[in-house]
């Protein structure tokens, strides 16, 4: 996988940051301060696997933390840019409006869930329900994504550079999915669909936001099969 | 909810360090489950001597030891007293609601000697190997009541519990211990356990509490009993329980971990040359030492994760 160097992912440099070390403070403050930030660029240590870092961001800011989070990192970010250089628990970048988070390791289950705007890049591989319920959001994983990812994802693109788990796209809606690798079986409703070049270009453009080189010719695209949008009359007796 | 904790030693001169790696791996999952501590422990010495079998109790009277020594040894002047030692055949040692008693006998004597000494007591553990704590209330408070940082050994688990399908009491705490040296902790719930506790009644298995865990740690130890090892016995687990877990399933010689085929409980495995952890959050495992070096995953849903001593 290639490196996500800071300039080839379009990333920000930060102007020099204010350190916030969760040894001494607990996340709380952390939280309280890039709520209503007196700077624009943080750098947190010692996270340990604390939950709810940096959430809630609501201004173009940028956090960078050194080490692993806990659950629900950057949830709910809006308009802020957030770097994890380690691992995340369940739920990182959920519900996200806008802005970036990219994280350098692996994320728990359920990265990017209900997203509904922003980029959020996972390094290594994200686990299970990766962009479950995804509405808008754009997930670009270097690594693999565990079973059942992007089920009932609504809208948003899911890149996946390595492989997809079982019941990828189960009951899915208007999410496109864009996996470079093998899948294992497709959920509900979830069908493979041509690569045409408006697809090829979008996941072009993806890929460099997030730094990663792989030719976008070498993906497969999945999508909704459309089957389930409606309630069949048909299908009554069969229950 | 409820949290999970879990150590595995692979480097004998971390066995001193077991205590207190499994007290800061603790601090880590006690906000998943501030109801009860239980917590089981593998070689230490002090605890479990060797030659002798340690069994667990709750609801013990302040006189078990004697009673139970009488039943054991008669009441010959002298013959409570360990001949080759000058110390107490039998000792008691409080902590909590748990009271271990140990004696240079087979766990399953001494423990029919409990049942026979104090019918109203149950014993939540028994081993040659194992020591077993149970308690209702907050982790930090019950960790300094088992004195865990003290703990030598080899391997160890915790469990804090919210409880969900059964009440907060000692006897509801996990591990679940019902075969010799055998521990499961769980943290989800079981949707059929009833049926399979009736199942297991009418093979004659005798239940201690109304909890599902138990039932999963029941037929667990049947299976081991019918010569199953640990990951068979634990796909068979999958194949007949319903819904939502992720187990911890220690032994004489085994560390196991599975997770139910849709993995909606937490769990991480971490694995080091020097040893191999399992916590529900990565928090509990942030200060083991080399955690940076270490191999740290998730496991897959529906498959057994084994290790063995």
């Amino acid at each position: 996988m290639a490196a996500l160097s800071r300039a080839e992912a379009g990333e920000r440099d930060p102007a020099r940051p204010v350190t916030i070390d969760l040894h001494d403070v607990g996340v709380r403050a952390l939280n309280a301060e890039v709520h209503a930030p007196s700077a624009s660029s943080y750098e947190v240590l010692n996270p340990q696997g604390a939950h709810s870092i940096a959430a809630g961001i609501h201004d173009e800011i940028d956090v960078h933390v050194r080490g692993h989070a806990g659950y629900f990192c950057a949830g709910m970010n809006q308009r802020g840019h957030v770097v994890v250089d380690g691992s995340v628990g369940t739920g990182v970048a959920e519900n996200m409006m806008s802005g970036s988070v990219r994280v350098r390791g692996d994320a728990s289950q359920s990265a990017g869930a209900t997203g509904r705007g922003g980029l959020l890049v996972v390094g290594g591989s994200a686990s299970m329900r990766c962009g479950i319920s995804m509405k808008g959001i754009d997930i670009v994983v270097g690594g693999s994504v565990g079973p059942m990812s992007a089920f009932m994802a609504q809208a948003g693109r899911l890149v996946v550079c390595g492989d997809a788990g079982d019941g990828l796209g189960d009951s899915v809606y208007e999410a496109r999915l864009y996996v470079r690798g093998s899948v294992g079986a497709l959920g509900a409703d979830c069908v493979e669909k041509p690569l045409r070049d408006e697809h090829r270009a979008e996941l072009a453009e993806l890929l460099a936001a997030a730094g990663l080189d792989h030719d976008p010719g070498e993906f497969r695209r999945y999508g909704s099969a459309r089957g389930l949008y409606h309630f069949t009359s048909e299908h009554t007796g069969s229950y | 909810m409820c949290g999970i904790i879990g150590l595995h030693l692979r480097d004998p001169a971390l066995r001193p360090e077991l205590g207190r790696l499994l007290d800061d791996m603790l601090c880590g999952v006690s906000e998943r489950g501030p109801d009860s501590v239980g917590v089981a422990v593998y070689g230490d010495e002090t605890r479990n001597p060797p030659g002798q079998e340690a069994v667990s109790v709750l609801r013990a009277p302040g006189d078990l030891d004697r009673a139970v020594a009488a039943l054991l040894f008669g009441r010959r002047s002298g013959a409570e007293l360990d001949p080759g030692r000058g110390r107490p055949a039998v000792t008691a040692t409080p902590a909590g609601d748990t009271t271990v008693l140990t004696a240079p006998v087979g766990g399953e004597a001494l423990a029919a000697a409990v049942h026979a000494a104090a019918p109203d007591a149950l014993v939540v553990g028994r081993g040659d190997d194992v020591v077993v704590y149970k308690g209702a209330g907050h982790p930090s408070d019950l960790a300094r009541t088992y004195g865990l940082r003290d703990v030598a050994g080899w391997q160890g688990l915790a469990h804090t519990r919210m409880a969900t399908e059964s009440a907060i009491n000692p006897e509801g705490c996990h591990p679940y211990s019902v075969g010799p040296n055998q521990c499961l902790v769980h943290n989800g719930s079981f949707s059929n356990h009833a049926t399979i506790r009736r199942e297991l009644v009418r093979q004659g298995v005798t239940f201690d509490s109304e909890n599902d865990t138990e039932v999963g740690a029941r037929f667990v130890a049947a299976c081991l009993a019918e010569g199953d090892d640990l990951e068979k016995a634990l796909l068979r687990l999958g194949e007949t329980f319903d819904g939502f877990y992720t187990l911890l399933v220690t032994t004489a010689d085994g560390f196991a971990v599975v997770r139910d085929e849709i993995a909606c409980k937490p769990a991480v495995i971490a694995e080091h040359p020097r040893w191999v952890a399992m916590a529900s959050e990565f928090r509990a495992l942030a200060e083991l030492p080399g955690i940076g070096e270490a191999r740290i995953f998730e496991p897959d849903p529906g498959r057994v994760y084994t290790w063995r001593r």
